[in-house]
């Protein structure tokens, strides 16, 4: 089935089947920021924006996302720079292993769109489905707190 | 993990996607948040022969409150209602259940409507509908047919839709006089199944006794269950902390769960049982609130 997206700003025009799932058409293109963990809905890995807003997209298929927006990690980055959430969970250490960061960030990233001073409690909240197994999550909310302090004063 | 391959339309009207319905029968699903159906799908516990995306079409995201209803569209997603100003100032249950739906991202997709047709007996939503006496509206390409939730919810995920129908809002009354409800969960994780959840819903009469009581138990038989019992034990009493006990013993009679890897049946009949009562004192405090 023909479909038609914008992926991080480009226009892409795609032949899909209708059982492709986004996460690897997204991956097909080159992508490879969004990640495949637990394929069954449970851990945000695969999390990519959708109009700006966050789902999972090992549970959608391609063909959900024709006329939409996409964001993925890859996204994030504009002229040359990194996006605040970006740069501070470089500065607060807010990974290890690095394979929930992407999920992570995109989730963080739209938090901060729509609350831009939150709370621990509204961090731990609105990243609670996203399961990172290495941070314990301490640097993470330092990293979007970090994020939101920056992104106020700019 | 991939689905078995399905001829998939998105249709952009109701009509179309009930025209669609009624021509494939019962190899045809209905595709809304898709956060339980597409899982299903990967695994291959369900293989639909075609898909009917309802995602395009317009008119099905409806919150209202209107004619003594309040009424949520095919296409309201959960985190739709964690944000509704009708939903928080109508009804307590709902607005209580909603933010312990899944996780943040599910809510992001996943819809009310769509999860009370999928009939898992873990889900969430069919206990709050069943405590608040929820109706849900079915359209086929024959016609509308509103359907009482207890008639709606058969068995272990089972609904009593007929072949061509879909689910296109439930409607919940609104209270008549002073009311509260609340959604106890208790769950491992944010986003894992209910280990045991209690709804319940009261509504006072002018005299201060309870007029209406609802309460409704999760992931503890094969199916949401009414606490039938409970409820008969709270109408027409005067509220108090020796009735909210005896109901909550009440509704961990009505409770059949399995010792599992959550705990066992006995402790699950316990938090029933605690979570009864809370929840009825929470109800109780938001009516006379």
């Amino acid at each position: 089935m023909q479909i038609n997206v914008t992926l991080n700003g480009a226009s892409l025009s795609s032949d899909v089947e209708a059982r492709q799932l986004l996460v690897d058409y997204i991956r097909g293109t080159g992508a490879t920021g969004t990640h495949i963990g637990c394929d069954t809905t449970s851990c945000g890995a695969c999390t990519v924006l959708i109009d700006g807003t966050p789902m999972k997209s090992c549970t959608m298929f391609a063909v959900q996302a024709n006329g939409k927006s996409i964001t993925t990690v890859e996204g994030l980055k504009q002229n040359g720079e990194l996006h605040q959430i970006q740069a501070s969970f470089k500065e607060k250490h807010g990974l290890q292993c690095g394979f929930c960061t992407p999920g992570m960030m995109l989730t963080s990233a739209a938090l901060l769109e729509q609350n831009p001073e939150p709370s621990e409690d509204d961090i731990r909240w609105a990243i609670s489905g996203n399961i990172c197994r290495c941070t314990g999550y301490v640097n993470i909310v330092k990293a979007v707190q970090h994020a939101g302090e920056e992104m106020r004063k700019s | 993990m991939y689905p078995a391959a399905f001829a998939y339309s998105a249709p952009e009207t109701l009509d179309e996607a009930l025209a669609t319905l009624s021509q494939e029968g019962e190899s045809a699903r209905v595709l809304a948040g898709g956060q339980s159906l597409i899982p299903m799908m990967k695994l291959r516990l369900a293989s639909p022969a075609h898909l009917v995306d309802i995602n395009n079409i317009s008119g099905l995201d409806h919150i209202n409150s209107a004619n003594g209803y309040l009424r949520i569209g095919a296409l309201v997603r959960h985190n739709d209602i964690v944000n509704s100003a009708d939903i928080a100032a109508h009804n307590g249950a709902i607005a209580s259940a909603a933010p312990w739906v899944a996780d943040p991202l599910v809510r992001n997709r996943g819809t009310l409507c769509g999860s009370v047709a999928h009939c898992d007996p873990e889900g969430d939503w069919n206990s709050v509908m069943l405590a608040v006496r929820a109706e849900v509206v079915a359209q086929s390409a024959a016609g509308e047919r509103v359907i009482p939730i207890d008639d709606f919810v058969v068995d272990f995920f089972t609904n009593s839709l007929e072949p061509g129908e879909i689910v296109t809002e439930v409607r919940i009354p609104k209270y008549t006089g002073k009311g509260g409800g609340a959604y106890l969960k208790l769950e491992r994780k944010i986003g894992d199944y209910a280990t045991v959840a209690v709804a319940t819903q009261l509504q006072l009469g002018d005299d201060g006794k309870i007029s209406e009581a609802g309460v409704a138990l999760t992931a503890v038989n094969n199916k949401n269950t009414r606490a039938t019992a409970a409820e008969q034990a709270l109408v027409g009493q005067e509220p108090s902390d020796e009735l909210f006990k005896e109901a909550g013993a009440l509704a961990a009679r009505a409770a059949e769960p399995e010792s599992n890897v959550r705990g066992t049946a006995e402790w699950k009949r316990n938090v029933v049982s605690v979570y009864t009562r809370r929840g009825l004192e929470a109800s109780l405090a938001q009516a006379r609130a």
